[in-house]
């Protein structure tokens, strides 16, 4: 064993650029498949964070007959006294912060232009929104007694042409099915990075939405966020009553997992081509070695060695281009996720609806994947050596021999 | 005892459809520690013979038995084994392993044969020093000259204590001095461990080392000549 692996390691040695660079090769799919899984990973995890933080909270409590998809006003498909509610829900021990929103569609105009957004009433002293805070970046952000200033996301700005201090028309549904129009002014700007998000919300205090919209002491949900997100089953089940249904961030994201599952399924096509690719580079290297060596093989032959030992032979020159292949591509895989995961990549408003996406993709480090791929990588390598090692053990030692007379 | 006996044995090769007769009906005994030379001319049939008795290849017709065994059925692994524990090559070519140094070269055999550490240094070491190559053991093949490889390839071919060592022309390559001293290696080899020597060869200055002569030609053998008959030089 120990002696077949130091004879491979010199036969590789036998033509080191050769080996180096298939070695690389198989090094660069791993770090390719490495980088492409952790930026895809990362991806999702940001989306659904973004859509967590943003949007849907861990969970959130709605009436029963709350649709979100309507975003209806209708007081029954409200939650009634909502402030007093999320004082309770925040009272839990798990729960992080626990905040009403009012959501209303509307249209929203400056001088000749006119947009759809939601209008969302929130509390903005709640540290559920304290994300929305830190995201300004112009003006001021709301006091919850402000009676007519907005907040807006930077591209919605962009578009209408607004700045803080700016008027703005806003029309609304209202509770009972009409609309309601008032001037209103750009308290402050935005920007969360999510285009999807940015380009069509609209904050204002909860107490002015409920005014503007009808729903006096209503809101269309609580919002929660957990301090530990695994809490989120137990606790759905402990707000769930007759009255109110839960929406864990799961239900909500649906999409996201589905859609998610879907780029997994394409990841796995991806990686078997890499894989084929590098199984192609061992095969043309050790295929070579068998051709170069043919009157060695003979030799060994001749002197007794059997088929089983040559084939372990190429067995063992494969696994050690492997496992060279494989320390490079971890290196070279690790910087680059290290870089992506710090860094990461603008991708600008890539406008998937229905997804969250930032605008800027940060890898997240797929360690499993990276344990599988390592692992699939390996094999690969020893199958692909299956094909030369078997022509080597055929070759007849008379034939092998004369090869090269 | 007879190391290896050849019983009518033919050997046809066929390439598309012609068909060369290597071999037609070769009948020879070689007993043991005999230092015995192949000779006739090119295409007479010595190397076809020399890989069947070797077990490199099979008979067409006939039989091959080494050491009373019959090999010429033989599968390929059990071949192989008939080849490590019984038979050691030399080459007309210096077939030594170019990644390896003498020492592992002779000891390849060894290694195969599932030696234990100590007792392949043991052996190597005695061999190194019969080839007069001790102080060489670390060089690779292409350090050495064309007649230190020879030697080296004779070591290793005596590594496993083989009952017999098939040679074929192993001093064709060589210059006469180098090719003198290989010969005397080997004849003080079969004198001091009684192995038995079978080699091939176009060389006179070859042929007179053995103590006898088969003469193939279109293979077949035509005539063996003993001691008496070379030392006349008929
Ligand atoms: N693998 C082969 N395929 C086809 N024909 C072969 C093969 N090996 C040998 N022959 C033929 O068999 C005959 C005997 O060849 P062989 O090599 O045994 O002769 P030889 O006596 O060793 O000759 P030389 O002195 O030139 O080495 C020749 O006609 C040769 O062409
Ligand atoms: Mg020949």
């Amino acid at each position: 064993m120990i002696q077949t692996i130091k004879m491979a390691y010199r036969d590789l040695g036998r033509n080191r650029r050769r080996s180096f660079f298939s070695a690389l090769a198989l090094g660069m799919g791993l770090a390719l498949l490495l980088l492409i899984a952790s930026v895809v990973k990362g991806e999702y995890r940001g989306a659904m964070d973004s859509s967590i933080q943003l949007q849907t909270g861990d969970l959130q409590v709605m009436a029963k007959t709350y649709d979100e998809n309507k975003t209806s006003l209708a007081w029954e498909d409200l939650v009634a006294n909502p402030d007093q509610i999320a004082a309770q829900i925040g009272a839990m021990g798990q729960v992080l912060a626990a905040t009403p929103r009012l959501y209303a569609s509307g249209i929203a105009g400056a001088g000749n232009q006119s947009v759809g957004v939601r209008i969302i009433g929130i509390d903005p002293n709640s540290a559920g929104n304290d994300i929305f805070h830190r995201a300004m970046t112009g003006g001021e952000y709301l006091t919850a007694d402000d009676r007519s200033g907005v907040l807006m996301g930077q591209t919605l700005a962009k578009k209408l042409g607004l700045k803080p201090g700016d008027s703005i028309d806003l029309l609304v549904n209202t509770a009972n099915g009409n609309t309601d129009e008032q001037i209103f002014t750009v308290r402050g700007i935005f920007n969360t990075h999510t285009p999807g998000f940015d380009q069509g919300s609209l904050f204002m205090p909860l107490a002015k939405a409920q005014a503007f919209t009808g729903t006096e002491n209503h809101a269309s949900v609580i919002n929660v966020l957990l301090k530990n997100i695994d809490d989120t089953g137990p606790v759905a089940a402990a707000l769930t009553t007759s009255q109110y249904r839960v929406q864990t961030y799961l239900q909500a994201n649906q999409i996201l997992a589905d859609t998610e599952a879907m780029a997994n399924s394409y990841m796995a096509f991806l990686y078997l081509i890499v894989l084929a690719i590098t199984a192609t580079v061992i095969v043309n290297t050790l295929m070579m070695a068998v051709f170069e060596r043919t009157r060695e093989i003979g030799i060994l032959s001749a002197i007794g060695m059997k088929a089983s030992r040559i084939m372990a032979m190429f067995f063992a020159e494969s696994g050690l281009l492997a496992v060279g292949g494989i320390l490079m591509g971890l290196v070279l895989g690790s910087v680059m996720v290290a870089l992506a995961t710090r860094y990461g990549f603008y991708i600008g408003d890539i406008g998937m609806t229905g997804l969250l996406l930032g605008d800027r993709i940060y890898a997240y480090p797929a360690v499993s994947d990276g344990v599988v791929l390592t692992v699939a990588t390996f094999i690969v390598a020893l199958l692909a050596a299956l094909y030369p090692a078997i022509l080597a053990a055929r070759l007849e030692p008379v034939q092998a021999l004369h090869s090269g007379d | 005892m007879d190391v290896a006996k050849v019983e009518n044995v033919t050997r046809v090769f066929r390439i598309g459809k012609v068909e060369t007769a290597a071999l037609r009906g070769v009948n020879l005994t070689v007993e043991s520690g005999e230092f015995t030379a192949l000779v006739g001319p090119s295409g007479s049939g010595k190397t076809t013979l020399l890989q069947l008795i070797g077990c490199l290849d099979q008979p067409t017709s006939g039989r091959v038995y080494i050491n009373g065994k019959d090999v010429s059925k033989l599968s390929r692994n059990q071949r192989a084994d008939v080849r490590r524990g019984a038979l050691g090559f030399i080459f007309q070519f210096f077939a030594l392993i170019p990644t390896l140094t003498a020492y592992e070269n002779i000891e390849m055999p060894l290694l195969l044969a599932g030696e234990k550490a100590s007792a392949r240094k043991a052996r190597v070491t005695e061999l190194l020093d019969a080839v007069g190559l001790s102080d060489r053991a670390g060089n690779r093949p292409d350090q050495l000259s064309g007649g230190q490889q020879q030697r080296v390839a004779i070591a290793r071919a005596l590594a496993t204590r083989p009952s017999l060592i098939l040679a074929d022309e192993p001093t064709a390559n060589l210059d006469t001095p180098n090719g003198q001293q290989v010969m005397e290696i080997m004849t003080r080899l079969n004198q001091e461990t009684g192995v038995t020597f079978v080699f091939a060869t176009h060389d006179p200055r070859v042929i007179k080392y053995a103590h006898r002569v088969v003469t193939l030609r279109d293979g077949c053998v035509v005539e063996t000549a003993g001691e008496e008959k070379i030392a006349a030089g008929v």
